[in-house]
């Protein structure tokens, strides 16, 4: 009876222990969501209250979605981070496939050579990064980034892509060889498909650091016409510190779609962490 | 890239083959754009680390931009307080975020506990905003204007502690490392959890039969069985810090104000070599500084790749 109510004890704790970070980590933007949609007296005034019909206020969201030039940054950064997960799964799963697949002098340092960027930020070379997009009057272009981030999630996209190609059946392969297919429709027709849940898991660990950085959209493409959202809105909330309506509501426009995309997909991201993808 | 005709499986029988070209062309494209974006400037800053300009001319000048970067008065101080913070940055990481991360993930594994999916997906949700989100929210709420920090220190009966920590010298710092920590504290997590998950049931209930359970069950069992993980998320953590800008930049600024405090090489390395306000951009000085941080990585990555994990393997499975 009393090992039962120790161990009840345990699990309230626990509980209460969780609840309590739980709360430390979502408040943060909950107070954000809130406030972005009252008046300006009321956000000062009572910052914890939830927006009542008589403080309720979109005004910061007219006044951001009516100067900044949002739809313009939410396209670049979509096109971005498009691009470069289309050109990072491509290459990275081709490359995979030929270390995983194939026997050939070089192979070992090839994958040694590819895994560097593993562990080596690519924000260490940018000096020379700005200097040869300067030379090749890539600067101010979207292409620039695309460039950048797909240089910078190959490695670890051909790390797992290779150690799931591993486990593809060689007699299915083998299969195919017997039956005629190129080597190329062996890897576009029956490995690709095969490892679609491992392209997932790159997808999703190469969107996160690209949709969010800032670093090279500051220093390679900070025009008005290249400016990326997480850029846009860096600059844009400098410029309103004072209007406390506006930041709030261009907290809450960004914070938005990162939200949506994680409510859906969170089930899948944690899988792809916990399911030793990345050990 | 080299293609010598070779078996081609370890099952099929020996032929000599001719050139096997979709091995280069499988392997062409990433190995292009990765070199010539990544390896090879990255081999550039090294080398124009060792370069400066000299009346309007680049000059090989040795080490002299590293002996300029740690003596020159005009340097070193900002060099020297840089490299402290940045390391005072990694420090409060290791001391809050990996062990925090080390509980939640020790709490969340416990079996039969419900609401986990629910608690995990709460605390990794910070880790996907962005540091421009996360830097501003956090300025707004621990800022004197807005008083939702005094008025939650309240509710606790903590409301004399309160100060603009964001302001002050003395605690900016410390105040932008734990906004970091509340950020990334899903990462530890979530990798100390995967590891918790891999333990083999065998191993627990031996432990439970021997009567091991509880506390001494997580320190004796399950903590050196966690010990590569640990190893992992050490190294991602140095290795994510000694690289880190844009919090500060968002936080703080460029100048990584009040007075420098909060500034680390990150900051250090965007001012020098893009210029800021009346700074002009110096290619070979921003080159000598990432180079210093290349250096610190390296050797980091080094000591873990060579030293940690080799001592850890035998506690594998």
């Amino acid at each position: 009876m009393s090992k039962a109510r120790a161990s009840l004890t345990r699990t309230s704790l626990v509980h209460l222990a969780l609840i309590s970070y739980a709360i430390i980590s979502v408040f943060p933007v909950f107070l954000t969501l809130i406030n972005s949609m009252k008046d300006r007296n009321a956000i000062f005034r009572n910052p914890m209250q939830l927006p009542s019909p008589k403080t309720f206020d979109l005004v910061g969201y007219y006044t951001v979605l009516g100067q900044g030039d949002f739809a313009t940054y939410f396209q670049n950064s979509f096109i971005v981070t498009v691009a470069s997960i289309a050109l990072v799964l491509l290459f990275g799963a081709m490359a995979a496939f030929a270390l995983s697949e194939y026997r050939f002098r070089g192979n070992t340092l090839m994958g040694l050579y590819l895994a560097i960027g593993i562990m080596i930020p690519i924000r260490l070379g940018t000096v020379a990064i700005l200097q040869g997009m300067v030379a090749t009057g890539l600067v101010n272009t979207l292409t620039a980034l695309v460039l950048v981030y797909t240089a910078q999630g190959i490695p670890l996209a051909v790390f797992i892509l290779s150690e799931f190609m591993r486990t593809v059946s060689d007699d299915l392969k083998n299969a195919g060889r017997i039956d005629g297919l190129s080597e190329y429709a062996i890897f576009f027709r029956l490995v690709l498909p095969l490892v679609r849940p491992a392209m997932a898991t790159v997808a999703v660990f190469t969107m996160i650091p690209i949709w969010n950085d800032l670093w090279f959209p500051l220093i390679l493409a900070p025009s008005e016409a290249t400016k990326t959202v997480t850029l846009g809105s860096q600059i844009f909330i400098g410029q309103f510190v004072t209007n406390w309506n506006a930041v709030l509501a261009a907290l809450s426009l960004a914070i938005f779609p990162v939200l949506v995309l994680y409510l859906v997909f969170s089930r899948q991201l944690i899988r792809g962490i916990t399911s030793g993808a990345v050990k | 890239m080299s293609n010598t005709p070779s078996t081609h499986d370890a099952t099929g029988p020996v032929i000599k083959r001719p050139t096997r070209w979709h091995i280069v062309v499988f392997l062409l494209p990433a190995f292009i754009v990765y070199s010539a974006v990544m390896i090879l400037p990255l081999v550039e800053t090294l080398r124009l680390s060792l370069f400066n300009t000299v009346d309007g001319q680049s000059t090989f000048v040795g080490l002299g931009n590293f002996k300029v970067l740690f003596g020159d008065e005009r340097w070193a101080h900002d060099f020297w307080n840089a490299l402290k913070n940045n390391f005072i940055f990694f420090v409060i990481h290791m001391l809050v975020q990996n062990p925090m991360g080390v509980a939640l993930a020790a709490m969340l594994s416990l079996p039969k506990l419900r609401f986990a999916s629910f608690y995990r997906t709460a605390i990794f949700l910070p880790t996907l905003l962005s540091f421009v989100i996360v830097g501003f929210i956090w300025k707004l709420i621990l800022s004197p204007i807005w008083g939702v920090s005094p008025f939650l220190l309240d509710v606790v009966g903590l409301k004399s502690l309160f100060s603009p920590w964001l302001g002050k010298p003395g605690s900016a710092l410390i105040a932008v490392s734990l906004i970091s920590v509340w950020q990334y504290v899903g990462i530890p997590m979530m990798l100390i959890y995967a590891a918790l998950l891999n333990i083999p049931e065998e191993v627990i209930e031996a432990a439970e039969c021997d009567g091991v359970t509880g506390w001494s069950q997580f320190w004796k069992i399950k903590l050196p069985l966690i010990l590569p993980a640990i190893g992992i998320i050490s190294i991602l953590t140095f290795v994510g810090n000694f690289n880190a800008f844009d919090l500060i930049y968002t936080v703080q600024g460029a100048l990584a104000g009040p007075d420098g405090s909060t500034d680390i090489l990150g900051t250090l390395l965007y001012r020098t070599f893009f210029g800021f306000q009346l700074q002009l951009g110096d290619r070979s000085m921003g080159a000598t500084i990432a180079t210093v941080m290349f250096l610190i990585i390296l050797a980091g990555v080094s000591l873990y790749l060579f030293v940690i994990q080799r001592r850890m393997r035998r506690y594998q499975f």
